[in-house]
């Protein structure tokens, strides 16, 4: 395999309150190259087309093996982590910018500290006694149950569905699917149930499930396949019940 | 006198681990981490975690599970802790399931587990193909919980710099930089504890670690008299895919489904794979080891591939040859399919080439070290460690606890599949019980810490600051790293030998000047992560010259490190009993009298001091060579 010249367009920012402005840079490389290993490649030589010395690029990179969610970028328009977009998948000149929705930086690397507070509006743990060992042993799920909530389990908070999504952003209050999926995910579980209520509340309050407008965008960008809008529909229901609880149940 | 608090350096298992500890025991915890805390290395385990539940009828013990890490790690591992991590695995695994852990199920909805490496009996629990992900998000929720409750508080993007130390050498904090702003701020704390992770970028890019991992925190808290131990060891796997960007790994599953590892037998063979006749390739795992052929263990496959491509020039690839062939089109494509979908998915990802009908192409890579910063215990009257003493886990510095993969305990020479996480989430948990029963132990007239301390030292990390952003030399440190990683994968890597070590040092040297001497090619002020890393790599260089040292001063073989002048082979076809066999039996106790040790680095301004502690093998006498034929 011959190396070959790729050609990169960036969109860059300095600092989070500047102009964003576009570089563009050739760059020899296999077709097996992701775009990680180009941006490490380009960052021993940040040269421009035009043959300016400049800044290396700014980026947030770790595990590489599209588990750990810190490298998704817009690639070509589409959100997605850059450790598994290969060159040779890519249509030339590769377009990167930074992850749209979430504040920018420097560069390509964004603050998504939002999905953070997502995760804490819905309260997206198990609450648990303590973690020392009660010597008993977690409720029965069944195989059928666990292969559905796994699905759910495998979020890796990237980012890529909120980015793609129309509702959520700096305009808007709307949470996201990403936290909304792992509402799903800890209703489900049996002791996670005794919560259930308090989350939906949640998400039945200001930028909650209903400003979702159902675009369908976060699952076509998933990486890992995470069956987002069916969560939705799920907590859809699941806040009707609550609702209907919240105005004939016993107080 | 306000409550004591703790400082957790690193998210990963062991970090998170430690933090839910103290902060459940009511101390408020400041948690500081490079990215966000989800994103550490943790998540990339995909293998399991081992705990005997003895769920498959197969009568496992717990005894066996310390015997299988005992002999794993060629009884280098201090066993108190090694018997109390294998009798509290199983505890821990409850713990994680009832934090909503999505381990596999069996048919009646209780845990699953199946086999691995090394070990004969079902022990290993695990979450579809990914359960370190699946285990770091199960604390990770926990202490989000907290963190809302404001029990604990995180510093995301926050890269600790150094420790802070009292005039009696006491840790009471920690210096670190705002990784956006580059502010350097000293923080205090009655009790730190570094959960940095490994440090496999040392290998970069051959290796299977995050960019991250560089081992610099570690490296740093050496530097201010912190007792690095066992750095030498550092286990390679034989079989990962090689990128531009770092290696992945490929799972033994796939040699043990029948692929087969080969090269062409012509030097240089440049043809594409498929048309290379059967009879003009080399399928080395089956000659060397004829019973055992491809599925030969990790170590010795690691070694047979270094022999093929170093010694005998016949890997492929364009860079230097170093690779070899992983074959599965030989395979029917619904069985491996349905076998080994996980790996077919990554390669096929990562590398864009389907190894259903294209080989793989391999390489062994850098994976997990053995050694670390050294950490004590307090043996209790069981022969385990004492539960909640304040020894446990305590660096030789009062006040510094070390935990996960940047600690040195629990494997010994060599890391038993499957190991890793238990050891990273027991150790975290282990440091965390320690640090709150040393806070309470904490005198309750100590002095706050005073304040030219801290002072000095913000100015001196500025300063450090300041020198890289003005240097103007030739070279860049990414430059710098790559080199870095190509002498230690070239010279102190699977096998090695004394002079090739040797002339390694002499080059760390020159990389060390060459750094002092770099630019960084930027001066901004904002996000500057040229400086972030071209700091690590100082503390990387360091932590590299420990690794090399001590792997010089180790005349032996043992585990993950491999010297084949000092090799002490077992003698063929001869079992226990055997004159001949009985005859290497002394020969290997008269070399575990002489090495059967510790080593402890301890950082000198020429460079590391090594010296040698005894194992403690109270628990299983080293009797019985390590021997899986």
């Amino acid at each position: 395999m011959t190396e070959q010249p790729i050609h990169l367009r960036i969109r860059r920012q300095d600092r989070p309150d500047t102009a964003p402005y576009w570089q563009e840079f050739a760059i020899l490389g296999h077709s097996d190259h992701n775009i990680v290993s180009l941006l490490m490649a380009l960052r021993e030589n940040p040269v421009t087309i035009s043959g300016e010395r400049v800044d290396p690029i700014v980026w947030e990179h770790n595990c590489m093996e599209e588990v750990c969610g810190s490298c998704a970028m817009l690639i070509n328009g589409v959100p997605r982590p850059s450790c598994s977009a290969l060159v040779a998948d890519l249509d030339q000149p590769i377009r990167l910018e930074p992850l749209p929705k979430f504040p920018v930086v420097r560069d390509l690397l964004v603050d998504r500290r939002r999905i953070d507070q997502g995760l804490k509006q819905v309260k997206a743990w198990i609450k648990i006694d303590g973690v020392w060992d009660t010597h008993e042993g977690a409720p029965r799920i069944g195989p059928d149950a666990w292969a559905a909530d796994y699905l759910y389990s495998r979020c890796m908070s990237c980012g890529c569905c909120m980015a793609a999504c129309p509702q959520f952003g700096p305009h808007s209050s709307f949470i996201g699917p990403a936290p909304l999926a792992q509402a799903r995910l800890m209703n489900a579980h049996p002791t996670g149930r005794y919560d259930k209520t308090e989350r939906l509340h949640a998400i039945m309050a200001e930028g909650g499930l209903s400003d979702c407008g159902n675009a369908q965008n976060c699952v076509r960008v998933c990486p890992k396949e995470i069956p987002l809008t069916t969560a939705i529909g799920e907590l859809g229901r699941q806040t009707t019940v609550q609702l209907l609880k919240d105005l004939f149940g016993p107080r | 006198m306000s409550k004591p608090n703790v400082i957790v350096i690193g998210g990963g298992l062991g970090g998170l681990w430690a933090t839910l500890r103290i902060a459940d025991a009511g101390f408020p915890v400041t948690l500081f981490s490079l990215f966000e805390v989800k994103r550490s290395h943790s998540v990339c385990a995909q293998g399991g975690i081992n705990a005997v539940l003895d769920t498959k009828g197969q009568h496992d013990s717990i005894r066996q599970h310390i015997i299988d890490t005992i002999k794993g790690g060629e009884y280098l591992a201090n066993q108190p802790p090694v018997k109390s991590m294998c009798e509290d695995a199983p505890g821990l695994i409850r713990t994680f399931e009832r934090m909503g852990v999505t381990f596999s199920r069996t048919p009646e909805g209780l845990l699953d587990q199946r086999l691995f490496g090394g070990v004969k009996n079902k022990r290993t629990c695990f979450a579809g193909a990914s359960t370190g992900q699946q285990l770091l998000y199960g604390v990770d929720q926990q202490v989000r919980r907290l963190e809302s409750e404001g029990k604990v508080v995180k510093h995301e993007w926050w890269e600790f710099l150094s420790l802070l130390l009292d005039s009696a050498g006491v840790c009471r904090g920690i210096v670190a930089m705002d990784l956006n702003s580059l502010e350097v701020r000293a923080f205090s704390a009655d009790a730190v504890v570094v959960a940095s992770g490994g440090m496999g970028q040392l290998y970069a890019p051959k290796s299977t670690t995050s960019t991250n991992s560089t081992g610099a925190a570690a490296s740093r808290c050496y530097r201010q008299g912190a007792w690095m131990a066992n750095a030498e060891f550092f286990q390679f796997h034989p079989t990962a895919m090689m990128g531009h960007d770092k290696n992945r790994l490929m799972s033994e599953a796939a040699r043990g489904e029948g692929g087969r590892i080969w090269v062409p037998k012509t030097p240089g063979d440049r043809r594409p794979p498929k048309t290379i006749p059967e009879a003009e390739r080399f399928y080395f795992l089956e000659e060397f080891f004829p019973a055992y052929g491809n599925t030969v263990a990790r170590d010795e496959a690691a070694r047979a591939i270094w022999t093929v491509t170093r010694q005998m020039g016949l890997g492929i690839g364009g860079d230097g040859g170093d690779r070899v062939y992983l074959d599965l089109t030989h395979l029917d494509a619904a069985f491996i399919g349905s076998r080994l979908g996980a790996i077919l998915e990554i390669y096929r990802k990562f590398a864009g080439v389907d190894p259903m009908t294209e080989p793989m192409e391999i390489f062994p890579a850098a994976h997990y070290g053995m050694g670390g910063l050294w950490v004590d215990f307090e043996r209790s009257a069981d022969g385990g460690i004492q539960p909640e003493s304040p020894r446990n886990h305590a660096t030789n510095i009062p006040g510094l606890y070390a935990c996960g993969e940047c600690d040195y305990a629990y494997h010994g020479a060599n890391r038993l599949g499957a190991n890793s996480l238990l050891s990273a989430s027991y150790s975290g948990r282990v440091a965390g019980e320690a640090v709150v029963s040393y806070l309470k132990g904490l005198a309750s007239d100590r002095g706050p810490l005073s304040p030219e301390i801290p002072q000095a030292e913000v100015v001196r990390q500025q300063a450090i600051n300041a020198d890289l952003m003005q240097a103007e030399g030739a070279d860049t440190p990414y430059l710098i790293q790559k080199e870095l990683g190509a002498l230690m994968t070239g010279k102190v890597g699977v096998v090695r030998s004394n002079p090739e070590l040797e002339s390694a040092l002499g080059e760390l040297q020159v990389l060390r000047e060459r750094l002092s001497k770099a630019r960084l090619g930027e001066s901004s002020t904002w996000a500057n992560q040229s400086l972030a890393f071209a700091r690590q790599l100082g503390d990387m260089i360091e932590l590299a010259g420990v690794v090399t040292r001590g792997a010089l001063a180790r005349d032996e073989c043992r585990g993950a490190h491999y010297k084949p002048a000092f090799r002490i082979p077992i003698p063929e076809g001869r079992f226990a009993g055997d004159p001949e066999f009985e005859a290497y039996r002394d020969r290997w106790h008269a070399n575990n009298a002489q090495w059967l040790k510790t080593t402890i680095a301890e950082h000198t301004e020429d460079g590391p001091r090594l010296s040698y502690r005894e194992v403690d093998l109270s628990v299983y006498a080293p009797t019985e060579p390590r021997d899986y034929r």
